[in-house]
């Protein structure tokens, strides 16, 4: 062999060891490919944006309907817990007050059954062709963090007709800071529950139904149309509720906007960890699911 | 200088037959207690019957759609990756595009893979031709500004530009693919892979497909194919991967691809003479086939036949009576057991008595006219009163690569579903009736 012969070879070689993509069976549990989901965020972009659109395409009040569910929502709510139930609401205007709460839990809710059904839903996407598969769960959670903007813009539009006709006066503290803060958790509550029942639901399709079902309980056993100050301290009631970790965000979240509720940095901390935690569990559980999900189904 | 861009290392794919998940909590746990106590899987598919241990059990249940399939290819090849249904090839698409993992094994690869296993798939029906460009685009992994720049080209190729507002709901089929196409064609990957996804189109356009991944070839880039029509594999690929059970039978070039596939096509019969084939028990055989061949005007048994003109069926039959009264009966099928038409000599009042030993008996059939596909012709010998004495199932195959009849340019292709074959018809001139 020439020098010349030897040099292409050993430059073939070299070449050949760069590969782009490797296809190996099971990768590692840890093996979460940010990078991929950045270069295909225009992707990302498009779910969200078909979400938006086709949803409402061929209704007649078309985007209205963003705004009349919760409003609609709200308005029965003040009918059956505030004059048939009469559960106290600290002082704030009923409207306001079930207004805020089902905001912030339409998000997390959403964000949970949609999530959980990420693989039954994309089913025959997902058997075709390849895309970082977290992209589609992330979609849901956009698509719902921009549901939540217009829901909390319906409120703040409320809020602000309510101050001005003097009926409430508002006065800011450390959570209302932290409003930011308490949407993230939320949504990382809500999705990471969703992409732990999505993950389980490969084996199981019973979990979409017991999540759904779980789901509608959950409203309940949350501070959603009641505060937690309200609970008898002690009561056994209470250490259920608190326990769950939506619980402390929903009440964080009014105390951020009306400086009404049960103030415990305590619990918002538990509530924190466990969001971050279930969305960190959930990630990996998905991540390693969905390698195998297309065999399964 | 070409290069390796996509190399596969024993390659193997199990998948596991009824013992994937039941689907459900109540049964998954019903599962789990056979298990222990060493009972047979209530919810195997395939039923052992009796007590199996449960290492049996698991062994049965196993499929291995690849077994060990290795392999390079170099930029700028177009390969053809033919075989049976069931052979492994869909199974090594979906891995190469990522929507499977391999059980063992690597694939490497080199470059942005984009892989057409569906034509328009994500598309929204609600959506409008224009949007579902894009969201198509980017599933396939193109960005938002590449879309953009190829759009109009895009619009161009797939000739729907006057819908291109419309909800694709309400396009016609063929719309959808060439729409779906277009956006798949415009994707310039490095490597691309396209299954059957051709047969939906019209010819025309098909025609322009292949153009389109033939240009894509050309420009060095890498092209896998999957398809059942040969003819448009041998257009289109200079290098064939030929798999059987789910093992690489053959690689290399196209032709000698081709040839290998035809070959263990035929296998119910591979190697093995008619007068050799298995029979059913059930027949009594007085006499038997032992030979059958067709001539035509090009020659004896071909591959290829032009169904335009006539042919010549001859049978050869032993016969192991004095004088045994037999009728005999050719049947053409298409490749997906379509009856074509039944010839029987007992039509023609035309039984045979022959004497033992070895006969030779032949029929002129005249122009077919069948259309572009692949068929087989089976054979029956019968007795007077139609009772079966021989059967010889796919004893023939043959391929009619063309059907022009008017030498318009028009392929008539059955598996448009336009019909099996063509039956002459004169169109008149439109006759004036007067005005309204």
């Amino acid at each position: 062999m020439t020098n010349a012969d030897s040099s292409i070879a050993a430059r073939e070689t070299e070449a050949a060891e760069k590969w782009d993509i490797e296809i190996k069976p099971n990768p590692s549990w840890f093996n979460i490919p940010f990078k991929e989901i950045w270069s295909y965020r225009d992707l990302l972009r498009m779910f969200v944006r078909r979400d938006f659109v086709a949803v409402y395409k061929q209704t007649v009040l078309g985007p209205l309907w963003f705004v009349l569910q919760p409003v609609l929502t709200t308005v029965i709510f003040m009918f059956v817990f505030g004059r048939v139930a009469h559960i106290p609401t600290d002082g704030i205007p009923s409207a306001l007050f079930y207004m805020a709460g089902l905001t912030l839990w339409t998000f997390f809710s959403t964000c949970f059954t949609k999530g959980g059904a990420t693989f039954t839903l994309n089913a025959s996407l997902f058997g075709k062709v390849y895309f970082p598969r977290l992209i589609s769960p992330l979609g849901t959670l956009l698509i719902n963090l921009l549901n939540f903007g217009i829901q909390f813009g319906v409120f703040l539009v409320m809020l602000v007709w309510y101050v001005v006709m003097g009926k409430i006066t508002l006065h800011f503290n450390a959570f209302t800071l932290m409003l930011p803060v308490i949407l993230f958790l939320t949504g990382a509550l809500g999705l990471g529950l969703g992409l732990i029942v999505s993950s389980l639901t490969t084996r199981f399709r019973d979990l979409i139904y017991v999540a759904t079902f779980a789901i509608q309980l959950l409203m309940y056993a949350s501070p959603v149309i009641y505060s937690l100050k309200f609970l008898k301290d002690g009561s056994f009631s209470k250490q259920v509720i608190v326990l769950n970790p939506v619980s402390y965000l929903l009440e964080s979240f009014r105390i951020g906007i009306f400086d009404v509720g049960m103030v415990n940095w305590g619990y918002f901390a538990y509530s924190s960890i466990c969001s971050l935690a279930i969305l960190f569990v959930g990630v990996i559980m998905f991540n390693k699911s969905e390698k195998t999900f297309m065999d399964v189904i | 200088m070409s290069h390796v861009v996509i190399r596969a290392e024993n390659v193997s794919k199990r998948y596991r037959l009824g013992a994937i998940g039941t689907g459900s909590l109540v049964s998954e746990w019903n599962r789990y207690w056979a298990r222990k106590k060493g009972k047979e899987d209530p919810f195997s598919k395939i039923k052992v019957g009796g007590h199996v241990k449960p290492a049996e059990v698991a062994d049965i249940n196993e499929f291995w759609a690849l077994r060990d399939v290795s392999f390079d290819i170099k930029s700028g090849e177009a390969i053809g990756i033919i075989g049976k249904n069931g052979a492994g090839k869909s199974t090594l698409l979906k891995i190469l595009s990522r929507v499977t993992l391999p059980t063992s094994g690597s694939i490497k690869v080199r470059g942005r893979i984009a892989s057409l296993l569906e034509v328009g798939t994500g598309f929204h029906p609600d959506l409008s031709g224009r949007e579902n460009i894009f969201l198509n685009g980017a599933i396939l992994g193109m960005t938002k500004n590449e879309i953009v720049r190829k759009f109009d080209e895009i619009v161009d190729f797939s000739g729907v530009e006057r819908f291109i507002d419309t909800p694709v709901k309400r396009y016609s089929s063929g719309m959808y693919v060439r729409l779906a196409f277009a956006v798949a064609a415009h994707l310039d990957p490095e490597i691309l892979i396209v299954d059957e996804v051709l047969a939906v189109g019209d010819a025309d356009f098909q025609k322009k497909c292949l153009g389109k991944m033939g240009e894509v070839a050309g420009q060095g880039r890498t092209v896998l194919f999957v398809s059942h029509q040969l003819a448009a594999v041998r257009a289109l690929c200079n290098r064939a991967i030929v798999m059987e059970k789910g093992t690489m039978k053959f690689t290399g070039d196209i032709e000698k691809g081709i040839e290998k596939y035809l070959e263990n096509k035929g296998q119910i019969g591979a190697g093995l003479s008619i007068a050799d084939r298995k029979r059913d028990s059930n027949l009594s055989l007085i006499a038997k086939i032992i030979d059958f061949r067709i001539i035509t005007p090009d020659g004896v048994n071909p591959e290829f036949l032009d169904a335009t003109m006539p042919f010549q069926a001859v049978f050869t039959i032993q016969s192991y009576e004095e004088g045994a009264r037999v009728g005999t009966q050719f049947i053409i099928a298409d490749d997906i057991q379509n009856l074509v038409l039944i010839d029987s000599g007992s039509v023609h009042g035309k039984i045979y008595k022959l004497p033992m030993g070895v006969s030779e008996v032949s029929c002129v059939v005249a122009p077919t006219f069948l259309a572009k596909g692949d068929y087989h012709i089976d054979l029956v010998l019968q007795l007077h009163n139609q009772e079966g004495i021989d059967r010889v199932t796919e004893a023939y195959r043959f391929t009619v690569p063309y059907m022009d009849p008017y030498k318009s340019g028009y392929n008539i292709d059955k598996n448009h579903r336009i019909g099996l074959f063509h039956v002459d018809h004169q169109w008149d001139d439109a006759m004036h009736l007067g005005s309204i």
